[in-house]
């Protein structure tokens, strides 16, 4: 939203710089803007990241393919579960092995859970930039619910461990669906009350709308993903487009906006969570039982019985710690629909248990280069809901 | 004339001591409990003596103690006097704004529940109100910091767009009751209309009320007009680089504000101790019309907290726009309509 400039009387003005991170309470994630301000108009914008670079890529590189499966719960650890499935899912690709039934549906499960978890932040990290704390209260107390859940499953929280390749660590808890459906009678009680306390509000209707635009054009150039692409009308979809998993299996919808600005993308991010809710819930009535991993001991470990109690097991298990599962050489790459988009893993194997290159493309990274132009022309205070609404995640973005 | 000045002290002594810091600092934890009932958490509850945890109320000392022992930072290219000087500015006109606040009726011929009764009423009480801005706006400015500078112009041109709205508002209330004496104007809307209505302030001006709730709600800078400290974007506004009994200075002198306007609000709208139906001189009419003004006073900070609990926060040219035009003539025709009534009226 540019304003028409008066015209100035001859005083001497400068423009004032103005670094903004990276530890300033808006800049979660660690990045600094460099600011170029008129008054509280910005004139430019200079984005640094880098500052949360742990060198997750060179890590991989030293450890076996199961190894690289607790770094990867450290990139988005907004939504880690699907991290997690991104990396099993390319390494598997380069396997050319088909992991049980029961396995897909739980990894659909989690990741959805996870975008429930992703989305749920954007929009709480939004209200409270806004000053609505109350209403990210009530969008963080509906997320807790799912991280007991995943505390139940995996052991962990938010560092979750749980993909392997081939499979999953364990299988669910007998009470998941339970929980689920508490949680998720929960998260929809409180949409409620978020979308009454928020949707309708004039300020924060004002406070949204037409900020930070990108249109679809433009978007598609800078290389959007996920709901920021969506929000601009690009019905872009990895779950949809290029289905992995079981997603060609149930039925959901891919929300748009038109106008690709903050208030869209808040629009689109509300809408995926009821659309994550209905594809857990189809992913319960269609899950079969059975095993969770693949039954070849060469890629997966095998139970517990046979490592103790037979020399194959034994030898199978020694093998898959100290060497890693032998994935064959060549070169891959698996994209996944994360919690802000496309998140891909382009997998080098060497035909040895550990990676030869693992490169990771981050979805807020391409999202981020066009923080600049979003943010041109608006106001000091637009920086804040803008950069929220694009969901940086500092651990995916500098890895 | 010793006498005098001797009963003055007094009362202000009681004042400050007794309402406006155990005020302030009771303030303090009904937002914090407030705030967590609003969002579904428990709130404060740790602070004990002797195990005995009292709803949390034992915060808000636990708190200054706090304040009183943390470092006192000064920016090494910070003006040193100002800096000094931006908080107890801030801190005091507020405090001083409340000698115009009667809270209670004259009890035997004379003003025991209220500071001074200057020819001044409530002028006194706007002009003194209004010199808080600089000690807002001198923080900021003597803190050496962009952050703070932002925070502080953004309060001086907030403060001041305001203060326009809000002394419109009230205007039309002094015209009503036909003076600026606040015991005078609790004394015309203590009358009743046509037998059985109240006549007060927000009966006989009702935009004047809503108009008055909306500038005091941006004079205490609070939610949705807080942004001249809007911690998400610039950090804490003009008290960033405040800490220790500084801080807490700005920090009590918002709640200090929140009582003001609120008190302000009860003598001009809701008829201040008046309680309707019920007059004399008697003590326990008396006890029972303080009881009644500390009530109405509670509840218009339960209404500033609601809101502040419920709605984000504006953005600055919004604030401006709003306050310009949309307060300042709303208030003018509040005025004008008021002006043509009385006229016909009388």
């Amino acid at each position: 939203m540019t304003q028409e400039r008066l015209p100035m009387p001859d005083l001497t003005c400068r423009e004032m710089l103005l670094q903004m991170g990276p530890s300033h309470p808006a800049m979660h994630g660690t990045v600094k803007l460099d600011l170029r301000l008129d008054g509280e108009s910005i004139v430019a914008v200079d984005t640094t990241i880098g500052f949360l670079h742990r060198g997750f890529e060179k890590m991989c590189e030293n450890s076996t393919w199961n190894q690289c499966f607790p770094y990867a719960d450290r990139l988005n650890y907004v939504s880690p579960a699907i991290n997690g499935v991104g990396l099993a899912l390319a390494i598997e690709k380069l396997l050319g092995i088909e992991i049980p039934e029961r396995t897909k549906y739980i990894r659909v499960i989690l990741s959805e859970i996870a975008r429930i978890q992703d989305h749920l932040t954007a929009i709480a990290a939004a209200a409270l930039e806004l000053g609505g704390f109350t209403a990210m209260l009530w969008a963080v107390e509906a997320r807790d619910y799912y991280y007991y859940m995943f505390e139940d499953v995996t052991g962990a929280r938010v560092t979750l461990s749980y993909c392997r390749v081939g499979g999953v660590r364990n299988d669910l808890t007998p009470d998941f669906r339970q929980k689920f459906d508490h949680a998720a009678r929960i998260t929809e009680k409180l949409m409620v009350d978020i979308d009454r306390l928020l949707t309708r509000n004039r300020i924060f209707v004002d406070r949204m709308r037409d900020i930070g635009v990108m249109k679809a054009a433009e978007a598609i150039d800078w290389g959007f993903s996920g709901p920021c692409l969506r929000a601009a009308g690009v019905p872009y979809d990895v779950r949809k487009d290029d289905p992995y998993l079981v997603y060609d299996r149930v039925d959901f919808d891919v929300p748009i906006g038109d106008r690709g600005d903050n208030f869209d993308r808040y629009l689109v991010r509300m809408e995926e969570i009821r659309q994550s809710l209905r594809i857990i819930r189809q992913c319960f009535d269609q899950m079969p039982d059975g095993p969770v991993n693949h039954p070849d001991w060469q890629v997966t470990h095998p139970p517990k019985s046979e490592v103790y109690g037979t020399i194959e097991g034994m030898i199978a298990q020694f093998e898959l710690v100290f060497r890693g599962p032998v994935v064959p050489p060549g070169e891959v790459f698996r994209s996944v629909e994360g919690g802000n988009g496309e998140l891909g893993f382009y997998v080098v194997s060497d035909g040895s248990g550990r990676p030869y290159r693992l490169h990771v493309r981050p979805p807020c990274f391409a999202i981020m280069q066009a923080l600049g132009d979003m943010l041109m022309g608006t106001m000091v205070a637009d920086i804040i809901p803008t950069f929220d609404s694009i969901n940086m995640i500092g651990g995916e973005i500098d890895r | 004339m010793l006498e005098l000045v001797l009963i003055a002290f007094a009362k202000c002594v009681f004042l400050f001591l007794a309402f406006l810091l155990g005020g302030a600092a009771i303030l303090s934890w009904v937002e914090r409990k407030m705030s967590a009932v609003i969002q579904d958490r428990i709130g404060p509850n740790r602070a004990a003596v002797f195990g005995f945890t009292a709803f949390g109320l034992f915060h808000p000392i636990a708190d200054g103690i706090k304040m009183l022992f943390k470092e006192d930072f000064v920016p090494a290219r910070a003006d040193k006097i100002l800096f000094f000087f931006a908080p107890v500015l801030s801190f005091v006109p507020p405090l001083l704004a409340f000698m115009a606040i009667p809270f209670g009726p004259p009890v035997a011929g004379r003003e025991w529940l209220m500071v001074s009764d200057s020819q001044m009423g409530l002028l006194f009480l706007l002009a003194v109100a209004s010199i808080g801005v600089y000690g807002h706006t001198l923080a900021g400015w003597s803190s050496d910091n962009k952050f703070s500078l932002m925070g502080a112009l953004r309060t001086s041109s907030q403060l001041f767009s305001y203060e326009v709205g809000l002394t419109l508002s009230l205007l039309g209330v002094f015209m009503v009751y036909g003076t600026i004496m606040p015991q005078a104007i609790i004394g015309g809307q203590s009358e009743l209309m046509w037998g059985w209505l109240p006549r007060w302030g927000i009966v006989t001006q009702p935009l004047g009320f809503i108009l008055f709730m909306l500038a005091s709600i941006a004079e205490t800078k609070r939610a949705p007009f807080d942004l001249p400290e809007a911690d998400s974007e610039l950090v804490a506004g003009y008290s960033t680089e405040y800490s220790s009994m500084r801080f807490a200075m700005f920090f009590l002198s918002e709640f200090v504000g929140i009582l003001l306007v609120s008190a302000f609000g009860a003598v001009l709208f809701l008829g201040g101790w008046n309680i309707p139906f019920l007059a004399g001189d008697a003590w326990w009419v008396v006890l029972l019309q303080v009881g009644a003004f500390l009530a109405k006073v509670g509840a218009l900070v339960y209404l500033q907290m609601l809101v502040r609990w419920t709605v984000p926060r504006m953005r600055f040219d919004q604030v401006i726009d709003f306050g310009w035009k949309y307060l300042i003539p709303f208030g003018l025709l509040n005025l004008l309509a008021t002006a043509v009534v009385l006229a016909v009226w009388r």
